[in-house]
């Protein structure tokens, strides 16, 4: 049987404030435990909340950038539910009147194509704790120093089809809030969380199947394979004819397992109410036209700006776009190397890879972009070949130095191009392989030729102590030889 | 001393006749010589008030006075004072140290007043007759005389005994469906709930919050209005707090009270009230007439649908202000927690007493699934009918003025046995705090040798002129001076 | 309207709360008056309504984001059930 899936997320994005949503707590990560944690966020008997206005410009501004209708009166419930994570017994939330109304997003698909996501909702409401499960004699420790950071909730229509779209969807919404500055993005902290919901149904059917909730996906990686994983479990289900409960799932990356967390019938009774320590919030059109007004750059337009103004295909100027922080190091790159195509490649192949590699946000990357710049100059104007261009770039990421020219100078990186000299090793190295010279000349067939070309480079590279430039070699060669 | 109001004791600290020690150590022998009878104290604090008083008369000394500077008088152990336990009156706080002031509690002590301990009260502000507390119940000091231990109120239970008693001049206390006006009536002293927001929540323990308000009791109008002063101001940690001038509530409690208006609302004069209780509130109702007042009926319709909107709501918030006390960072935790489903239900189970459990699971029901738009909902709805009564009644009429409570103080005991027995206590006091307006319960006469009260209800942020009213009263009456025996 | 033992043993477990039998067959009595009590609002007419959620009708102030709380674990774990290395103790938690 032919399945069509139908995918939802849920991304809870921790906004980039100082403090916390209720409290002048502040929200710094990587802080002692329980040191950021005070009487409001403990729950101390008689506190009170106070909400945080950057937590509502935020959501403002996110409700913008993403085409929706700003609620001017929003009010917050309690969700209630005890767990040690949440101090008050209660999780403050928004439910019947959320800040951010229905909107949208577009992404663009590997086809070309671009696809239009709708946006349920979004709304504010507090982070919990955490809890660490290694062992305290058995027992379980509670850091609250993230209880009361603030979120923004951001639920989707389910108008995703495969893995693909739902991962597209998340890097596009990681790269609005980053652009905007109200998250730092930082997946691997969880700054951005990810609930997939889906549910397969027979092709061309228009009722919806059961659907599972899988959670807190915490990168992009996990939720692809989340998704397949549940793809799959969902379709062996339904195939053998059995049927999809209604249920919450947890996936473990490291193993690509998931497991049940509850049924819906294990489901908590909420009991939300209006939440009596806090009022209405009213937000004025004064309110959403100063952060209309302080909105950056987004990505789309950026894209476009990339392309006009650098000259980029849509593939390169989407990706790079798409996330601020590497879009704003390809900027530096492209203007200080003056060759924004050569910027790109560096910047999506050797610069990329390196951080995939070891882990790391553009924002932890030891290099500049302007220093990735300056090996893009000297790339371009021939000092370096590109075998150099790698030792260099290698040189500075170790922080063995900073300047690209004091690096090409100590390694003897600079490439000989003085024709002269460049001619006098080729004769040398021709008089000493004069059987190769026979063959090569006797070759007709241009492929081969080129290929044995190829065997006078490696003796011409050691003559020259590998700085000789190869294409000037190459050139030489193919004279001295006769075409 | 230990008779003098507030205003008095003020006065002969100013003149240095006694100083704050001395004043502070009389009280304090007061309190360990009479609280055995009433048990209106759950936490006495003599070393830190005696301390507090030798800064208080250094202050005086130094002419950096205000009228309460020195002067003593009591927390209800609701409100937070830091270093000093705050129980709530439950074993679930019993030995909770807050390291932090309630605004309050802290307005009190900017004041330089010397607080000699925490009072009495039922747990978690549940209660009508102050038998709920942890800490034992409190005994009225009216009809010890006749040889009956009689409640004296809830749940501010212990500090209008206390007040009563003379153990202290004046005393902070809650109110949240009548918590301060039905003790104050029952015990023979003056108690004032101002409107909802005017006094600062903020370290005040929460039962619900929607309808909680810190206030005042002390024997005259006078040291209420002394203490609202103290209280009253907005508060920015306090989100439901209002940002709005405060009077000097000393200054017009000497306007005459010719041509006030006084509406009596029909349904509080029904034959829930005794008749004997009746003739006592007409009684004073006549000296408002002597004063130059006029008088009319006026109706509160959806009054009687009060109390069962209130068992909706109050229950509601409580179940979840409530989840807070979990055993996991404060208060009282269960021994040998098997999982932590055992240490929840049974640190909750063991650590709060019957009618706090009960609320919580009233509330908790009230909520569930199925039953929000029956229960809540509706008494939202309710809710706004009884404000619409008190808003219309209020442009027909300056005050009302009506009994505080049905009957004087019972027998300890005597309602224990149901709930809504006990809950209907509160019949006259808890549309009030739904609808948010303030209200004063004022010393109006005795049936049986046991104080009466007249509550006297205002409009939004009109604590001036209730405190005006009550004042001129007891310019002409002297109930509120009656001691007990 | 009555309330069966059911559902005060569920609302019991949603409230976190052991009740034993002996409780519960009390809580049936004593529940049961209250929402007898409260069932009275079903006589009042609330069509076109407005709930009321707060005695005042004030709109929510909004506070500034600046840092104004230090670090007081100490003060605060010192009145703690169980604290370790400046974490919360509570019995294994399974997820």
């Amino acid at each position: 049987m032919q399945w069509d899936i139908v995918i939802g997320l849920e991304i809870h994005v921790q906004l980039a404030t100082k403090t916390k949503i209720f409290s002048g707590s502040s929200t710094a990560y990587g802080a002692e435990p329980n040191t950021q944690a005070n009487a409001v966020d403990l729950a101390m008997p008689g506190t009170l909340p106070v909400p945080n206005e950057q937590a509502f410009r935020y959501a403002v501004m996110f409700g913008l950038a993403v085409n929706a209708e700003i609620e001017r009166r929003s009010v917050f419930e309690r969700k209630n539910y005890f767990y040690p994570d949440l101090p008050k017994g209660y999780q403050t939330t928004q439910l019947e009147r959320p800040i951010v109304g229905p909107g949208y997003v577009d992404i663009d698909l590997p086809s070309g194509e671009t696809k239009r996501v709708r946006i349920h909702h979004a709304h504010l409401e507090e982070d919990a704790g955490k809890s660490l499960h290694e062992d305290f004699h058995g027992m379980t420790g509670v850091d609250l120093n993230r209880a009361g950071t603030p979120l923004i909730e951001v639920v989707t229509e389910p108008d995703m089809n495969n893995a693909e779209e739902a991962v597209a969807f998340a890097k596009k919404l990681h790269g609005i809030v980053t652009s905007l500055g109200i998250c730092d993005g930082d997946m691997s902290q969880g700054s951005m969380r990810f609930d997939v919901n889906i549910s397969l149904k027979p092709k061309g059917s228009d009722t919806l199947g059961t659907r599972t909730e899988t959670k807190n996906l915490n990168s992009f990686r996990f939720m692809e394979q989340a998704i397949a994983h549940e793809v799959e479990r969902q379709m062996d289900i339904l195939e053998d004819g059995g049927t999809i409960v209604q249920e919450t799932r947890l996936y473990n990356g490291d193993r690509d397992e998931s497991r049940s967390m509850r049924t819906k019938e294990e489901a908590n009774d909420y009991r939300y109410f209006p939440c009596p320590d806090l009022l209405p919030v009213e937000i004025d059109d004064s309110f959403i036209e100063e952060a209309r007004n302080s909105l950056p750059e987004l990505p789309d337009a950026r894209k476009a700006r990339f392309m006009d103004q650098y000259g980029l295909n849509d593939y390169d100027a989407g990706l790079l776009a798409g996330d601020s922080r590497l879009a704003a190091f390809f900027e530096a790159a492209a203007k200080r190397g003056k060759d924004a195509k050569l910027a790109s490649n560096w910047v999506q192949g050797e610069f990329s890879a390196r951080l995939n590699a070891e882990e790391k946000t553009v924002a932890e990357s030891p290099i500049s972009g302007a220093q990735l710049g300056d090996l893009v100059v000297r790339i371009a104007d021939n000092t370096i070949s590109s075998a150099g261009a790698k030792k260099v770039f290698e040189a500075l990421w170790s922080g063995e130095n900073d300047s690209v020219d004091a690096i090409i100078d100590a390694k003897g990186l600079k490439q000989v191009s003085d024709t002269g000299a460049l001619e006098a090793m080729v004769d040398e190295v021709l008089a000493g392989m004069p059987d190769q010279v026979t063959q090569y000349q006797n070759e007709e067939d241009p492929k081969k030729r080129k290929k044995m070309l190829g065997g006078f480079m490696g003796p011409l590279m050691k003559a020259s102590k590998g700085q000789g430039n190869p294409k000037l070699f190459n050139e030489i060669l193919v004279r001295k030889l006769g075409g | 001393m230990h008779n003098k109001s507030v205003a008095e004791l003020s006065r002969e600290l100013e003149s240095g006749k006694i100083s704050s020690v001395e004043l502070t150590q009389q009280f304090l022998d007061r309190i360990k010589r009479e609280d055995g009878k009433y048990n209106s104290f759950i936490t006495v604090t003599g070393e830190q008030a005696l301390s507090d008083a030798r800064v208080a008369d250094e202050q005086r000394a130094a002419g950096n006075a205000t009228p309460w500077t020195g002067v003593p008088f009591a927390h209800k152990d609701i409100f937070c004072t830091n270093g000093v336990r705050t129980t709530c009156g439950s074993k679930m706080l019993e030995n909770f140290v807050p390291p932090y002031d309630a605004t309050v509690t802290a307005n009190f002590r900017q004041a330089g007043a010397v607080c000699l301990g925490k009072t009495n009260m039922d747990e978690f502000a549940m209660g009508s007759s102050n038998e709920n507390s942890y800490f034992g119940a409190v005994t009225n000091p009216w009809g010890l005389s006749q040889g009956n231990k009689r409640v004296p109120g809830g749940s501010s239970g212990g500090s209008a005994a206390a007040v009563s008693a003379r153990l202290v001049p004046a005393a902070t206390a809650t109110d949240t469906g009548g918590s301060i006006r039905q003790p104050a009536a029952l015990c023979g002293v003056t108690g004032l709930k101002p409107t909802y927001g005017r006094v600062s929540r903020y370290g005040m323990i929460a039962f619900a919050s929607s309808l909680d308000q810190g206030g005042t009791i002390a024997r005259s109008a006078e040291d209420n209005a002394l203490m609202l002063n103290v209280m009253a101001g907005f508060d920015a940690k306090d989100s439901t707090s209002i940002n709005r001038e405060v009077p000097d509530y000393t200054a017009t409690l000497n306007e005459p009270l010719k041509g006030l208006k006084i509406g009596l609302p029909k349904e509080y004069f029904s034959d829930q009230l005794s008749p004997a209780m009746e003739q006592q509130v007409r009684n004073a109702v006549n000296e408002y007439e002597k004063l130059g007042a006029t008088v009319k009926e006026v109706s509160l319709p959806n009054a009687k649908l009060a109390i069962a909107a209130y068992y909706v709501i109050a229950p509601a918030e409580a179940s979840a202000n409530l989840s807070r006390f979990d055993g996991v960072r404060y208060g009282y935790r269960c021994e040998d927690p098997k999982d932590l489903m055992d240490l929840y239900t049974r640190s909750r189970a063991e650590g709060f007493g019957t009618e706090v459990k009960r609320r919580i699971l009233v509330g908790t029901y009230a909520l569930s699934a199925g039953y929000f738009d029956a229960y809540y909902l509706k008494a939202q709805k309710v809710r706004r009918l009884i404000q619409q009564d008190f808003i219309n009644a209020f442009k027909e009429v300056d005050v009302l003025m009506s009994p505080t409570t049905p009957s004087p103080a019972f027998i300890q005991g005597e309602k224990t046995s149901d709930p809504v027995t006990m809950y209907l206590e509160d019949v006259f006091t808890i549309a009030i705090n739904l609808a948010g307006v303030p209200a004063m319960s004022v010393p109006a006469g005795f049936v049986d040798g046991l104080p009466v009260g007249l509550q006297i209800i205002g409009d939004y942020f009109s604590e001036a002129r209730l405190l005006n009213a009550a004042h001129q009263f007891q310019q002409v009456t002297d109930w509120h001076q009656r001691e007990p025996q | 309207m009555t309330i069966s033992r059911d559902d005060i043993e569920k609302v019991a477990v949603l409230a976190r709360i052991r009740v034993d039998d002996e409780q519960v067959s009390a809580l049936e009595k004593d529940l049961g008056n209250i929402l007898d009590l409260v069932d009275q609002l079903g006589a009042a007419d609330t069509d076109s309504v407005e709930p009321m959620a707060h005695p005042l009708d004030a709109v929510q102030r909004l506070r500034a984001d600046e840092v104004t709380e230090t670090n007081q674990r100490e003060a605060f774990q010192a009145i703690a059930p169980a604290t370790e290395n400046g974490l919360y103790l509570v019995p294994r938690v399974i997820e």
